[in-house]
């Protein structure tokens, strides 16, 4: 199937001489959710704003549901929506008078059923008569949510939804994300919580310094990337690993109370079995034992350390 | 909206936008204006013009109608179209325009169209307004519409203009406030240039004020400083620069885009 965005060779050179993108080559899936994870300054507001068409491209081409965002900007535009970082409205404005200009600058005809949906879906139909500099932060991102869906877009792009939002309304958000995939619309987030990638993604691409490093199946990348952890609470504390075990790659941990063995997903043979049946040729035994996988945030943070 | 064709929800969609910005705030948009040209009507025109003698067979206080309402659909038009594109600047919601599926053209329609119109109202107001002070006369309606839609038009679009160049308030406020008041003042609102010193008349010519407001008198009282032709062809002139100067900033995304 034909991607709803592909990004080609797309660098971004500000003025300022700061390079923000550099050659980036991007295809995201029909109906999918991905999202874009990069620390503060990655180009990921960059990347958004030029298929957005907030920001003029260097060199390179987006196609947009096969939309180029330049010369066919119209068509490409239509079926995108965009809800910023930053929470800008106009105060003066009431709910409903807002997001039914945002349908017009669209180009879509008036409908008011639509917005009426739209406002119930997002739990402001009550305040749809109140003007936006009367609403909380959290209701006036969903007002800008609102306006974003208001023209009936394929696309979303939703730069750093939940930034500087309670848990709740965090929760609700990737209720209504989700929901929103279940009807068709490809979703774009940017990030930089983790468990939010981790919790709402199909795919994740990871950006540092203006380049991918990474695109991947999130399931994928937490198997290829993910170490897991075997933790066995000791019966009696150890001070240093006896000679027999030097083969694998223990820890102690808690003072000698904890004996840690990290092993890869991926191999074929984990070992566990053979350091099971060592501990216990050894001597050893244990009272419990868990397992535990590295989260996305540990996957992150080791990639984008490896490449300083 | 077709592929090709004009994107007419979204003109329509910005011109109410700013249409009701301006029904929002009634005091600053229409009765402020109002009251500062009345006042004009009564100090100029019945205080001190009832000493001055007749200019050209006009009396004084009818005289200064076209250059007072000049001089208002001026800094009206500037003002509207200058805020109303500098606010979205301000506050950060232009990101919605330029996300839109909208031509740079569009934006200028529906934006220049709904300062214009506001100004033309406040204009027409006005001369009712002043219908109440002095005795008034219109010799030719038609020209009189033309060039009130033409100065607001290309007022709006210089407004525009310096909406989008400025990046603070002081810059949004400075050449209204240092050139375009200034011009308008000494470009025969309140006399006919005929009664200045020769060498102040060729300077006067300069001003590009002078050839509007001599026009719109003329389509008054049949009284003009400059000939009908020159007035209507410099203000079509100032037109199209205002136009070309809009165009390549939207062809360079001048301030608007990085």
């Amino acid at each position: 199937m034909q991607p709803i965005i592909s990004v080609s060779g797309l660098s971004k050179t500000y003025a300022s001489g700061f390079s923000a993108l550099k050659s980036v080559d991007l295809e995201i899936r029909r109906g999918e959710i991905f999202a874009l994870l990069g620390p503060n300054g990655a180009g990921k507001t960059t990347l958004i704003s030029i298929i957005c068409g907030l920001v003029t491209p260097s060199t390179g081409q987006v196609l947009a549901d096969g939309h180029e965002i330049v010369r066919d900007y119209r068509a490409a535009r239509a079926k995108i929506g965009l809800v910023p970082q930053e929470l800008t409205t106009d105060a003066f404005e009431t709910v409903w008078s807002t997001v039914t200009f945002s349908r017009g600058l669209f180009g879509k005809p008036k409908d008011p059923a639509l917005i009426e949906t739209l406002l119930k879906d997002l739990s402001l139909w009550d305040k749809r008569d109140s003007q936006i500099r009367m609403l909380s932060g959290g209701m006036k991102r969903r007002v800008m949510i609102a306006k974003a869906l208001s023209h009936e877009p394929r696309i979303l792009f939703l730069d750093e939804p939940t930034a500087g939002v309670d848990v709740e309304l965090r929760k609700d958000m990737w209720q209504l994300v989700r929901r929103l995939r279940e009807s068709g619309v490809t979703i774009i987030l940017t990030t930089h919580y983790i468990d939010e990638a981790e919790e709402m993604a199909d795919r994740i691409g990871v950006i540092s310094k203006g380049e991918i490093i990474l695109v991947e199946e999130k399931i994928e990348l937490m198997r290829k990337l993910g170490r897991k952890q075997l933790t066995l609470s000791l019966q009696a504390p150890m001070t240093e690993l006896p000679a027999s075990l030097s083969g694998y790659a223990l820890a102690l941990a808690k003072d000698g109370a904890e004996l840690v063995y990290t092993y890869d997903t991926k191999a074929e043979r984990t070992g566990i079995t053979a350091l099971l049946q060592d501990l216990a040729n050894a001597g050893i035994r244990f009272n419990d034992l868990r397992t535990s996988q590295s989260s996305l945030e540990d996957i992150f943070v080791s990639l984008v350390k490896d490449r300083r | 909206m077709s592929a090709i064709g004009m994107n007419w929800h979204a003109i329509r969609a910005i011109y109410r936008f700013e249409m009701a910005r301006t029904w929002r705030t009634p005091l600053q948009s229409i009765v402020s204006p109002v009251l500062s040209t009345s006042l004009y009507f009564v100090v100029f025109g019945a205080a001190i013009g009832s000493r001055m003698q007749a200019i050209d067979g006009v009396p004084y206080g009818a005289f200064i109608v076209p250059g007072l309402i000049m001089l208002s659909l001026l800094t009206q038009s500037i003002a509207n179209a200058s805020f109303a594109i500098y606010f979205p600047k301000f506050t950060g919601t232009i990101y919605e325009l330029l996300s839109a599926p909208v031509a740079w053209w569009e934006v200028v329609i529906a934006y220049v169209g709904a300062a214009a119109t506001k100004s033309i109202l406040l204009g027409l107001i006005i001369l009712a307004t002043a219908a109440l002070f002095v005795p008034l006369q219109i010799a030719h309606p038609f020209w009189m519409l033309l060039f009130l839609v033409l100065t607001a038009t290309t007022f709006s679009l210089f407004g525009f203009i310096i909406g989008i160049w400025a990046d603070g308030f002081e810059k949004l406020q400075v050449i209204p406030l240092l050139i375009v008041t200034p011009l308008a003042f000494l470009g025969g609102s309140f006399y006919s240039i005929e009664m200045l010193p020769p060498v102040w008349r060729t300077v006067t010519l300069f001003n590009p004020v002078v050839y509007l407001i001599s026009g719109f008198r003329w389509s008054f009282y049949n009284i003009a400083d400059v000939s009908l032709g020159v007035s209507l062809g410099m203000t079509l002139v100032f037109l199209t620069a205002c136009i070309a100067i809009v165009g390549w900033i939207f062809r360079t995304g001048y301030r608007l885009k990085n």
